[in-house]
């Protein structure tokens, strides 16, 4: 338990997770950069890191099939933490990383962590050529010169008993969420950098203990960055990324807080991915059924509604006990949607202690 | 009915209050010298498993670099980017305000689930812990001792106190260092990895070690401590059985009357039991309370010593623990019970109307000397036969135990023999009565004699072991350390230049290369040495080939110390593979005292022949004596050397015999207790005798002498008796030591010792028994000569 608490407590948390919002991630920003307003996202630079803000990361969701069409989630997910402003070097850099995989199926749920410190390779991110790395799991850029680096993406990690290795090919733009990839994460303002890429193609091979399974199908990186994104009132999170079966996308996600009504956010994308912004309060998540899983009630069907949409759909989740049981725990696994629209997805929900 | 009875057998104790004090004393006594050595021993092994635990090296393989060094630090990013779960460690020690201290760093973000928790907490803690100059972890004793160090230091009871804990980057800034000793393999590894042997041949897996080193080690240390705890819990044990026994036969005819009132036997014994019980209780509590005291005041000792021989790191602070607390309190119950369990057994079959015979049971002690000069019959050979044949500590511990038994149960039986052949020569009526008199007390105070017996054997086995090992260690350590200066560079260009800066002001620099092997499967030093008068005149060699020193200087022969020598069962001529492809020949066996392993000297030239790489850092340098301090400081000017890199011969020998005292003192001091105990045997058994004894005294104070001279020679039997039994216990004594040197110490420490006989102990021991028994005769003696005529004369009144 002592090296994961330490490692916890090393790359986000502060304190207990009540006092100060999940994971940490409501702390003082003191002598950190701040998100702005209106500042435009430069590419490829800002797929790299920004070693100035304290938190950030590159985050991939991918709903696959086996030759069956049976559905499987799959997870990669690299932590960047700034221990201090000030920049260090070598073994004494002031950057921690922290990394997840998971593979889900419909009955199990495989996923492991990693730690590093910055500074001396074991972990990493570079703009050009793009790359991102813990000890051997790597994402690193397909594409040739001129293209959008995310565009094609190499991506693998291990754990004691999985693995995969997964080619990603984008057939849609960049999205930029919020104002500009400006994401208000509360009503008194907290904001982070937020865009992403989820028109990704995926082939590749998961390694079970049942043995290798050639899957296919869609995925979503997620790329944000912040000093402050959550309002210290905020406790956690109910985060949805859903690819619907006409090409169309929906990112929308609830903040709770103590004391006040959930914050929300939405990002409707068309197929040629044209967005539409929603502010708190026009996307409805509701809980519908709860499960419990680790000790916890957590919810695992929602109703989900989108009035200037007309979308009224039900969530369910693949496999509900898809809990992370790492370090910084949560839920997190792949999800059906129907009703108005129908399609697949990913679900996370943290800050159910 | 029950109540009424048991307040009826209380009521004995409180008419002989001094009778219950005894008992309680003994009691508390006996189980407080052995509680306090457990104590010691339960707060040093948890302090080993502690040790053997930090990082979790109990449970984790590591991987080291097979030639021993240390391993660069890019092999971490290395190995981890191809998927092996790896944590690097850094160790090195280092000298930090006179504390001596390991210095341990390590990387939070890898360390596996299962290494050493460490108590920090909270994000600020983290960042300071990691930011190169960062916070240190340490025991709060440690953290104490180097308050003054200006270093961020942080107090944790999960640090092993000596070890300093810090991120990898700090530690190194505090070693100068760059380099990782050694990496800890998670238990669970990814699937599908490259293997080690491939990625990284010349790193090799090491298993985990449960036990640790150290614990190995002192394992024989404090096997001793218990033997001594053992043997003040029997010493203790004679003055509780004694007094036990008496009070039981004394209670004959009140228990007789209980019964005649109609209290069932069944009801007797259990009120009996439960007396007992109460007695143990209280005894129990107060020895605990006495050997929580005792442990209290020896183990600052015991920490420096077993610090200064086996380099494990035990607080000098006790914490009370439940387990010697409850061992302490249940040893307590079963000494009770064994001592009264001859009593119970006794009433249990009385006959209703025996009578009470409290001199009957004394003498009866006389017919139990005969089996126990039987039993000593069979235990003296059993002695010879384990020294003979046995091997390893436990034979010797049989031996010895077997040994004072032995001797102790024969005791009384050579008593009267003596005063026996004594009475033999008596010229007049009076001296033969004096030698008849003290024939037939020797079976009663025989307990508390075997005691005092014991207690002597044990102080002049051990007073002869220490002090021969004493003026061996001296005069080994003269011989050893020949050089006056020991120098070590910190890199290989600073030890050039040494040497250049040396070359004029020295009268020899002697290289000094060591490495690691393996030999039969255990550790050794393997050291190159010059040819060089220092070496041939001094070095303490126990056994040795012909023109040993040429056959060394040519490369053709090494010299083992004698741990390896005796652990590895070699002879002289045997040859020993040192790698593959070299082995050498045993020429010569030294002696190497206060070093737990093994090790060996060859030539330099052919050490660096087959080792290469190793270090050339380390010198012993030649000067005069006087111009050693000089030197000293030149050297420190000139290369701002730390203090300990340069070791000053005279400072070695101070700190190496300081050690070796603070060995003893725990063993001194824990004889000396005993010997104390044992005085209070002989009191104890004194005072319960005196009143018993005036029917004997009576009819020759009838006959004319006066009080003064029946209690002049009361001490002065006293005194003959005590003196009797040192004469016993002194070859006894000697036969200890020569076990302790020639057998315990062999198997505990790996070196056997000339033995030495120090007539003047002897004397200042026979000085201390005889006022001991003295002493313990003062108050009998002074009643005696204080007895009023009227109760002499009642003694012919009240005859039966």
């Amino acid at each position: 338990m002592s090296a994961r608490f330490l490692a916890l407590l090393i790359v986000l948390i502060a304190g207990s997770a009540l006092a100060q919002g999940f994971a940490g991630l409501g702390t003082q920003s003191d002598g950190f950069s701040v998100p702005e307003p209106g500042q435009d996202l430069v590419f490829p630079e800002d797929h790299g890191a920004h070693p100035a803000f304290r938190i950030e990361w590159w985050y991939l969701t991918a709903n696959l099939t086996d030759g069956n069409g049976t559905d499987l989630g799959l997870q990669w997910t690299l932590f960047r933490s700034a221990l201090r402003p000030e920049a260090g070097d070598g073994w004494s850099a002031s950057q921690a990383w922290m990394a997840h995989a998971a593979v889900t199926t419909e009955d199990r749920h495989f996923s492991t962590e990693l730690f590093a410190r910055g500074g001396i390779g074991q972990a990493g991110v570079t703009a050009t050529p793009f790359a991102a790395w813990i000890d051997d799991w790597r994402m690193t850029s397909r594409t040739a010169a001129g293209e959008d680096p995310l565009s094609a993406l190499h991506v693998t990690a291990r754990g004691i008993d999985f693995s995969y290795d997964i080619d990603l090919k984008a057939s849609g733009p960049l999205v930029l969420h919020g104002d500009n990839g400006f994401s208000v994460k509360s009503a008194s303002g907290q904001a982070s950098y937020y865009y992403s890429q989820p028109f990704y193609r995926v082939t590749g091979t998961v390694h079970l203990p049942s043995g290798p399974v050639e899957v296919s199908g869609q995925a979503w990186l997620d790329r944000e960055w912040s000093s402050q994104p959550l309002d210290p009132d905020q406790t956690g999170w109910d985060w949805l990324s859903l690819h619907f079966d006409d090409g169309s996308k929906l990112m929308g996600f609830r903040l709770r807080s103590r004391s006040a009504n959930a914050y929300t956010s939405a990002t409707w994308i068309d197929p040629d991915g044209k967005t539409t912004a929603y502010g708190d309060g026009a996307l409805r998540m509701t809980p519908v059924g709860t499960h419990e899983v680790a000790g916890r009630t957590v919810p695992v069907e929602w109703r989900l509604q989108l009035a200037a949409r007309g979308l009224d759909i039900t969530i369910n989740a693949i496999n509900p006990d898809s809990w992370m049981d790492t370090l910084v725990s949560y839920w997190e696994g792949p999800v059906t949607a129907e009703g108005s629209n129908r399609g697949r997805g990913y679900l996370e929900m943290t800050g159910y202690e | 009915m029950i109540s009424a009875g048991f307040c009826a057998l209380l009521s004995h104790w409180r008419a002989r209050p001094l009778q219950l004090a005894t008992v309680i004393v003994g009691l508390a006594l006996a189980t407080g010298l052995w509680t306090g050595v457990q104590a010691i021993n339960s707060e040093a092994r948890s302090s080993y498993s502690r040790a053997a635990a930090v990082l979790g090296q109990n449970t984790l393989e590591r991987l080291e670099a097979a030639d021993g060094r240390p391993i660069a630090a890019d092999r971490f990013v290395d190995l981890r980017r191809a998927g092996w779960l790896v944590s690097p460690v850094v160790e090195g020690s280092l000298r930090l305000e006179q504390e001596r201290v390991r210095v341990i760093g390590i990387d939070v973000f890898t360390l596996p689930q299962g290494a050493a928790p460490l108590g920090l907490s909270g994000n600020d803690d983290i960042a300071a812990f990691t930011s190169g100059d960062g916070l240190i972890l340490a025991h709060p004793e440690t953290a104490a001792a180097l308050a003054d160090s200006g270093l961020a230091l942080r107090g944790s009871l999960r640090v092993t106190p000596g070890d300093l804990m810090a991120d990898i980057a700090t530690a190194w800034t505090m070693l100068e260092r760059q380099d990782v000793d050694y990496f800890l393999l998670a238990p669970r590894q990814p699937a599908g990895l490259a293997p080690l042997a491939q990625i990284a041949p010349d790193l090799k897996r090491v298993a985990p070690d449960p036990q640790g080193d150290v614990a190995r080690l002192a394992d024989s240390f404090h096997l001793n401590l218990t033997a001594f705890g053992l043997l003040s819990f029997a010493v203790g044990l004679f003055i509780v059985h004694a007094t036990v026994g008496l009070a039981f036969e004394q209670r004959r005819a009140m228990i007789r009357t209980l019964r005649a009132l109609g209290l069932p036997n069944r009801t007797v014994i259990l009120l009996l039991l439960v007396e007992t019980l109460l007695l143990a209780l209280v005894a129990g509590l107060l020895g605990v309370a006495l050997g929580y005291g005792i442990a209290a005041l020896l183990l600052p000792d015991v920490a420096a010593t077993l610090a200064g021989l086996y380099g494990a790191s035990v607080p000098g602070s006790l914490t009370l623990r439940p387990d010697w607390m409850l061992t302490g309190l249940a040893i307590a119950f079963a000494g009770a019970l064994i001592a009264v369990g001859q009593g119970i057994w006794r009433i249990a079959r009385m006959p209703l109307l025996a009578p009470a015979q409290p001199r009957a049971w004394a003498m009866a002690n006389l017919k139990t000397s005969r089996w126990s000069t039987l039993a000593a019959l069979v235990l003296l050979p059993a002695a010879l036969i384990t020294a003979w044949l046995g091997s390893g500590l436990w034979a010797g511990f049989a031996t010895l135990g077997a040994l004072l038994l032995g001797t102790a149960l024969l005791l009384p039986a050579l008593l009267i023999a003596i005063l026996t052949l004594g009475a033999r020569n008596a010229r007049s009526a009076m001296a033969e009565w004096v030698w008849a008199d003290m024939r037939q007390q020797v079976p009663s105070l025989s307990l508390a004699l075997m005691a005092l017996m014991l207690a002597l054997a044990a102080n002049v086995g051990v007073g002869t072991m220490v002090s021969s090992f004493r003026d061996t260690f001296t005069g080994w350590l003269d011989q050893r350390l020949a050089s006056e200066l020991y120098v070590s560079a910190d890199n290989e260009v600073q030890a050039e230049a040494m040497r250049a800066f040396l070359a004029g002001r020295a009268d020899a620099v002697l290289p000094i290369r060591e490495t690691e092997i393996e030999i039969g499967g255990l550790p050794v030093s393997l050291y190159g040495i010059v040819d060089h008068a220092t070496y041939r005149d001094n070095w303490p060699l126990l056994q040795s080939a012909e023109n040993v020193w040429d056959r060394v200087a040519a490369g053709d022969g090494a010299l083992i110390n004698e741990q390896l020598f005796r652990r590895g069962g070699h002879e002289l001529g045997e040859r020993l593979t040192l790698s593959p492809g070299w082995s050498q020949e045993i020429v010569g066996v030294y002696s190497d005292y206060g070093n737990p392993s093994g090790q060996m000297i060859v030539s330099h030239d052919a050490l660096m022949g087959f080792f290469p790489d190793i270090a050339k850092l380390r010198h012993a340098v030649r000067v005069a004596p006087e111009e050693a301090r000089a030197l000293t400081e030149a050297l420190t000017g000139e290369f701002g050397l730390a203090p300990g890199n340069i070791l000053n011969q005279a400072d070695v020998k101070r700190f190496s015999l300081d050690v070796f005292d603070r060995t003893f003192l725990v063993t001194g001091a824990l004889n000396t207790l005993t010997l104390g105990i044992a005085g209070f045997a002989i009191l104890a058994n004194l005072l319960t005798l005196s009143s018993m004894r005036l029917s004997q005294l009576a009819p020759v104070w009838a006959v004319g002498t006066t009080r003064v001279t029946l209690a002049r020679l009361e001490m002065l039997r006293t005194l003959a008796l005590a003196a009797l039994t040192f004469l016993v216990a002194l070859p006894v004594g000697l036969v200890l030591a020569w076990v302790l040197l020639a057998i315990v110490n062999v198997e505990a420490f790996g070196w056997r010792l000339p033995m030495f006989v120090y007539p003047g102990q002897w004397l200042r021991l026979l000085v201390l028994a005889l006022v001991a028994a003295g002493l313990a005769a003062a108050i009998p003696v002074w009643r005696l000569a204080r007895t009023r005529p009227a109760r002499f004369l009642k003694v012919f009144a009240h005859e039966r």
